[in-house]
């Protein structure tokens, strides 16, 4: 008789694979072609952060917190910024809680498109992935003339912004983002209509709306699943109660619907940056602050490109934080995507599949590496 | 100089693995990939397999968990071979070591503790021109030492 137990194999992928980004270990359990679990390693770029922050200062930890992940850095100080700013129990200038916002969709968009080529990539078109890089390159562009850095901006700082901008800087964004608005219209088109994008992306992957809230997802993969749940319309923390925008959702529920929220971001973002550098406030952008924080404890939360992010921080009114706990989008999302790779009942997954299914949370795992895993070599 | 080397300078395949960066690299690492900066047209290209590669790319503080890997990909390498070390996380632990001062309990101070390194290239994160020089420069090493 064949039993389960000879004809089920484990195929480990990573934690350096072509297929994979970032190191991470996979161990599928495949029956033939089909996945019929995963065990998922994420434990590589564990570097210890939280505890390195209790041995810094309120600023110094403003550089480690930068550096959990470099593409949504903005979003990682963003968190940080406001949980250190609502212990001194201080509202910053609205100049620069504008600026903030210019700043992170900025990098929203250059984080989706980033995303977008690597889907792609994964897909096998990798003539979609160099067009969308080379667009990619006008946000960075944007970011260098804002911030000073192409990737890692340091913009945000405690109590306001890092720098001004100017009437031409201003300018130069809008350029930029009327230069981006039609080709990330192409691209959607170009994702609804090309049917190769279509035969790898559709009914892959799925998430049904209760497997997503019961798993907790959040971000892009959550709204993809038709719920519509965003950080800055449910709990508005930079002026987003004065900017008009739309949570973006798509019924889909699979790997292509996650393609089409992402791009419907993008175009939301390039509206929402519209409407903050046509309607900038005047006034300081720096509110200056103690060096000590009060004692207490507080937790802040922001929409990063990748979903909701987390921080929480402990004072004992020293200069230095009790205690830094943060976390991160990918880590909500993991649970959701061992659902998505698992075959049950009619749902098969495909090996063939992983990559797409993988790259469909746009996983960061430098941020998802929060605890060390034993063993891990 | 053997034909090995004339081919190591005229081509120079790369492997880009990334042992606990903060992906700030790794994306300029790509960059240099796609058309702006395009690098396949001076022969780069990135490889998936150590044993397709001539240089590896390393970004990131090296974790005690990729430290292992790390080595095992620079063994598993053909001769000859050159790792170029990208960003001042991979150099010396950057901001994570902070030069032992309240430094991160799992990152070691740098990748040459691991492996030879042949080649740095500083900044947080290097701009893809800084890196493609990186690249060249250990391509031009091929032969000489
Ligand atoms: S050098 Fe900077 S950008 Fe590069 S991986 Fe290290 S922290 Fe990130």
């Amino acid at each position: 008789m064949s039993s389960s137990y000879e004809r089920i194999f484990d195929i480990p992928i990573g934690p350096q694979h072509p297929a994979l980004k970032e190191p991470a270990m996979l161990k599928l359990k495949v029956d033939g072609e089909h996945v019929v679990g995963v065990d998922l390693d994420v434990s590589y770029n564990h570097r210890g952060i939280e505890k390195a922050a209790e041995y810094r200062t309120y600023i110094q930890n403003l550089y480690l917190i930068e550096r959990i992940c470099g593409i949504c850095n903005v979003a990682q100080t963003l968190t940080y910024c406001l949980a250190v700013e609502s212990l001194h129990g201080k509202e910053i200038p609205p100049r620069a809680r504008f600026l903030r916002v210019v700043a992170e969709e900025i990098s929203r968009i250059n984080s989706h498109l980033l995303w977008l080529g690597v889907a792609a990539h994964e897909i096998g078109f990798d003539t979609f992935f160099m067009h969308v890089w080379l667009d990619r390159e006008i946000t960075l562009g944007l970011m260098e003339a804002l911030s000073g850095n192409r990737i890692t901006s340091s913009y945000n700082v405690i109590g306001g912004v890092r720098r001004d901008v100017t009437e031409e800087l201003l300018s130069r964004i809008r350029k930029g983002l009327d230069e981006l608005e039609p080709r990330v219209k192409r691209y959607r088109e170009i994702v609804l209509n090309d049917r190769s994008i279509l035969k790898r992306t559709q009914g892959i992957g799925i998430l049904s709306p209760g497997d997503a809230m019961a798993t907790s997802a959040v971000g892009p993969t959550l709204r993809a699943s038709g719920i519509k749940s965003d950080v800055r319309a449910d709990d508005p923390y930079c002026s987003h109660d004065q900017i008009p925008f739309n949570v973006i959702t798509a019924d889909g529920c699979d790997a292509h619907a996650r393609i089409l929220v992402r791009l419907d971001e993008i175009l939301e973002s390039i509206q929402m940056c519209r409407h903050c550098v046509s309607r900038l406030p005047a006034g300081p952008i720096l509110q200056r602050l103690p060096r000590r924080a009060p004692q207490g404890e507080v937790m802040s939360r922001v929409e990063a490109p990748r979903g909701e992010l987390f921080h929480y921080i402990s004072s004992d009114g020293s200069d230095k934080p009790y205690r830094c706990k943060v976390s991160t989008p990918t880590l909500a999302n993991l649970p959701a995507l061992v659902r998505m790779l698992t075959s049950k009942g009619k749902y098969v997954v495909n090996i063939a599949d992983v990559p797409v299914i993988l790259a469909s949370i746009d996983p960061c795992f430098s941020c998802a590496a929060r605890v060390e895993h034993s063993g891990g070599v | 100089m053997g034909i090995i080397d004339w081919a190591f300078r005229k081509s120079p395949w790369i492997l880009h693995f990334n042992t606990g960066s903060c992906n700030g690299c790794d994306i300029e690492i790509f960059a240099i990939l796609t058309p702006k900066y395009d690098v396949e047209r001076l022969g780069v290209m990135l490889k998936g397999s150590p044993r397709h590669a001539d240089v590896l790319v390393v970004s990131g503080p090296v974790t005690r968990q990729a430290s292992g890997r790390i080595l095992r990909i620079y063994e598993q390498m053909p001769d000859p071979k050159k790792v170029v070390a990208v960003g001042t996380c991979c150099i010396s632990g950057g901001v994570f070591s902070n030069g032992g001062k309240g430094a991160c309990y799992n990152v070691y101070p740098g990748l040459d503790s691991i492996v030879p390194v042949d080649a740095y290239v500083p900044g947080c994160p290097p701009k893809p021109e800084a890196i493609l020089e990186g690249i060249s420069k250990v391509a031009k090493k091929a032969g000489v030492d």
